[in-house]
């Protein structure tokens, strides 16, 4: 008889799921910035319209006006990119990435540290905003170092419980930054719906394709560009892997293969959560959520995969301080859940 | 590149004779060195520099705030040891474990060693690792230095003298295992012709070891885990290395918590039993509740767990009894006492303060002395007498007088030197050798070891601290080249 596998310590499980979810972020800035200098070059707008969404979309905008004031794009890029005082900026998020990997180091195979290690020791050197001939490629560069990540990741290691963890992180922070800039785009077009139809709305949509890799796929199977099938295709899609739905999906895999529940049942506060919220993805159809406001659609999208992530800790999690009165409980079960 | 006008300074070289020949051990690779384009060699030095950046094997500098990671320097040159020396090193070294494991039992439990008037009791008791919380345990299988890495060295003379033990939390054997991987991929055509013995095998050999030790009773495979203070301790790299190269989980001390009596570890399906800890955990911060109380890495009830025989710790908690400098003087003493043998490998020859006519010498003679404090590690606390001030030696000299038990004195040691790539060309650096030692079922030594090298010309002090780096160490198959 096979022996069960010993399952992931707590802090390796928080580790791995930040590791993933960090190196995701990463990358998704970078996408941000690529699709956004190209963007400019179409369509040259005026800083404030050009590059103050892209603060709007990675959620500290009140910070960036205190400190730099108006957006202009090598502000906006140096604080998105290069600042270690921006949380969420590519240099922290490799930062985070590696400590995170460091502290799992014999849990992720070599070939994973090491190319961690490499892009976070890339970035360091990167001290000022590459030369402007240089710019898409830099970000090129980061964003392809995420996917070898992703790629070695599935290659080099063993489909276990570390990498569904690993995996349920990368899915939910996709889902997550494929909803924010869906947000903001859609909030920024909506005043310009005299465009509709127009060159420039076409331009727009196909920004917002583009910074999720989506235009090729699009095309291939809406052909003509229409608000209502850019949000169909980011949200409700099934097969598109950067799509709301298809990381909903993935995640709620991954979640069933670490805990083991049948599918269609949960023993965890963030199996149902995960379940309720890829249920409604699964059978609501876009023109409901045209209707109900996409706005106020993504915003519940964002809260329930908030909920998710909380759910998570509390179910896995690890607690530094011992609650040793509920602890002499689980100790003789081996499945109980630790929440 | 040029090896013919190497100089050998006066001192014992690894690879060349007094008449600055090559050794006939060391002939093959120097010929391969020699044949070398100009630049090769300080091409394949940088290269596996940058690899050992890029594979982040760093240590952390305590008290450095500019940058907490640093590689540990290489040196491309590897030191050879011939195999009718190594056999001798090896049969030495398992003499000397065998009985200092004898020992500290025998400390532990009837202390015949101290009855029998071969040890004085003053001396153990005053010991800074010995721990009173251990008397009467029986560790399974009686075994106390399951790991052990004795620090070698060649004098002038040409021998070869154990330095210092290194019985409780040795560290550095993943440089060993890391130097060779090395060598293999930046500089593989000096094999050419040679028969290295391989060193690969130390995990396996290790987690063997670990599982020879599992509590009594557990008769299914034992789990066993390595129990690293964190990432930012400075022997962190080798904790993760080590647990990966065995496949076992890697713990902080606040993933463990005790219960029953028994160690268990939190996971995400809720907790799981420990049956052997591999703690890189001095014996102070192991337990809150037996050792330090302010200690926030350990395990509160660890100790107690141990002592009841559910959780086995390697290296066993108090086994530094034996690492005191003063004990050391006593080593041979107790090689002929347990073994009924005289010491294979020989001691340096040791001055301990706390004896009257001792501290007379040693204070009449601090210029030619090494003075060591009995109970620090990692190069600290130390005065190199040729090489200190004469401010230095009067402090010395009052620390001595004020606490005569806590320094011990030896001779300045001529360590032999291994030539090392110092610019575009060789030069003699001083080394010493720390191999590495595994007791469970049986005592083992892995062909091999960490040759450590003071890169600063000149220098005596070998530790990673204080500008050391290493060297690959080439042990000779037996009939090979």
């Amino acid at each position: 008889m096979r022996s069960e596998p010993m399952p992931l310590l707590s802090r390796v499980a928080d580790s791995v799921y930040w590791m993933a979810r960090y190196i995701e972020r990463a990358e998704n800035v970078a996408r941000f910035i690529g699709v956004n200098l190209n963007l400019q070059i179409d369509l040259p707008l005026a800083p404030s319209q050009q590059w103050q969404p892209l603060i709007e979309t990675s959620g500290d905008a009140e910070t960036f006006k205190e400190r730099f004031g108006l957006a202009t794009q090598a502000r906006v890029i140096e604080w998105l990119a290069y600042d270690s005082q921006n949380l969420s900026s590519i240099v922290s998020c490799l930062r985070f990435a590696r400590e995170n990997a460091r502290s799992v180091r014999e849990t992720i195979s070599s070939e994973m540290w090491t190319q961690v290690n490499s892009m976070y020791l890339q970035i360091q050197t990167q001290r000022s905003l590459p030369e402007p001939e240089r710019m898409l490629d830099a970000f090129r560069e980061i964003r392809m170092g995420c996917h070898l990540f992703e790629g070695v990741t599935d290659a080099t290691m063993s489909h276990n419980e570390a990498w569904h963890f690993m995996r349920l992180g990368r899915m939910l922070e996709r889902a997550d930054k494929t909803s924010r800039i869906l947000d903001v785009k859609y909030f920024m077009l909506l005043p310009s719906i005299r465009d509709v139809g127009t060159p420039y709305d076409d331009i727009h949509w196909s920004a917002v394709l583009k910074s999720v890799s989506g235009f090729e796929m699009y095309r291939k199977k809406y052909g003509r560009i229409t608000p209502s099938d850019v949000v169909d295709f980011l949200v409700m899609d099934n097969e598109f892997p950067r799509a709301v739905r298809f990381c909903i999906k993935s995640a709620s895999e991954s979640l069933q293969s670490i805990t083991g529940t049948p599918i269609g049942a949960f023993r965890y506060r963030s199996e149902q959560l995960m379940g309720q919220l890829r249920a409604e993805l699964d059978f609501t159809s876009v023109e409901t959520v045209l209707r109900s406001g996409l706005h106020e659609y993504l915003d519940r999208l964002q809260l329930k995969m908030n909920g998710i992530d909380e759910g998570l800790r509390d179910d896995f999690a690890v607690r530094t301080t011992p609650a040793v009165a509920s602890q002499s409980q689980t100790q003789g079960s081996s499945t109980a859940p630790t929440a | 590149m040029r090896v013919d006008g190497y100089e050998t300074g006066g001192f014992y070289d690894e690879m060349f004779d007094e008449a600055c020949q090559p050794r006939a051990e060391a002939r093959l690779l120097l010929d391969t060195i020699s044949a070398l384009g100009d630049g090769q060699l300080e091409r394949c030095q940088q290269a596996a520099e940058r690899i050992l950046v890029q594979l982040g094997i760093t240590f952390n500098v305590y008290g450095d705030s500019a940058g907490t990671e640093r590689p540990f320097p290489f040196d491309l040159v590897p030191r050879i040891v011939t195999a009718t020396e190594w056999d001798w090193i090896e049969r030495g070294l398992k003499q000397r474990i065998h009985a200092l494991n004898q020992f500290i039992n025998d400390i532990y439990h009837d202390q015949k060693i101290i009855k029998d008037g071969v040890i004085p009791e003053e001396v153990v008791r005053s010991a800074a690792f010995y721990r009173p919380q251990c008397v009467g345990i029986n560790p399974p299988k009686g075994v106390w230095c399951h790991i052990t890495g004795s620090d070698l060295v060649r004098h002038s003379d040409g021998r070869i003298y154990v330095l210092e033990d290194n019985l409780r939390v040795p560290s550095g054997v993943s440089y060993m295992l890391e130097n060779r991987d090395l060598m293999k991929r930046t500089f593989p055509q000096v094999f050419d012709g040679l028969r290295v013995r391989p060193v690969f095998e130390y995990p396996s050999l290790l987690l063997e070891t670990l599982e020879a030790i599992a509590p009594r009773g557990v008769t299914t495979k034992p789990v066993v885990v390595l129990l690293t203070p964190g990432m930012y301790n400075s022997a962190y790299f080798e904790h993760s290395y080590l647990a990966q190269k065995m496949g076992i989980p890697l713990v902080e001390g606040r993933d463990l918590v005790v219960e029953d009596k028994s160690v268990w570890m939190r996971t995400t399906k809720g907790l799981r039993r420990v049956h052997v800890i591999y703690r890189r955990i001095d014996d102070d911060f192991l337990d809150p509740e037996t050792f330090r109380p302010d200690s926030l890495l350990g395990v509160p009830g660890l100790v107690d767990a141990y002592r009841a025989g559910r959780v086995s710790l390697a290296n066993a908690p108090g086994n530094g009894v034996a690492d005191d400098k003063v004990m050391y003087a006593y080593v041979p003493d107790m090689i002929r006492y347990y073994e009924g043998e005289d010491a294979i490998i020989p001691n340096v020859p040791t001055y301990l303060c706390w004896r009257d006519t001792d501290r007379q010498h040693v204070l009449q003679n601090l210029e030619t002395l090494v003075v060591k404090a009995a109970n620090e590690a990692g190069g600290y606390g130390m005065l190199v007498g040729p090489h200190s001030t004469a401010a230095e030696r009067e402090a010395f000299a009052a620390k001595i007088t004020a606490n005569p038990r806590n320094y011990i004195a030896q001779p300045t040691l001529g360590l032999s030197r291994v030539p090392t790539l110092v610019g575009d060309q060789l030069e003699g650096r001083h080394v010493d050798l720390r191999p590495y030692i595994l007791y469970g079922d049986e005592i083992r030594v892995v062909p091999g070891g960490l040759t450590r090298v003071a890169l600063r010309k000149g220098s005596l002090v070998v530790n990673s601290s204080q500008g050391g780096g290493s060297k690959d160490t080439w042990v000779l198959e037996a009939g090979g080249r």
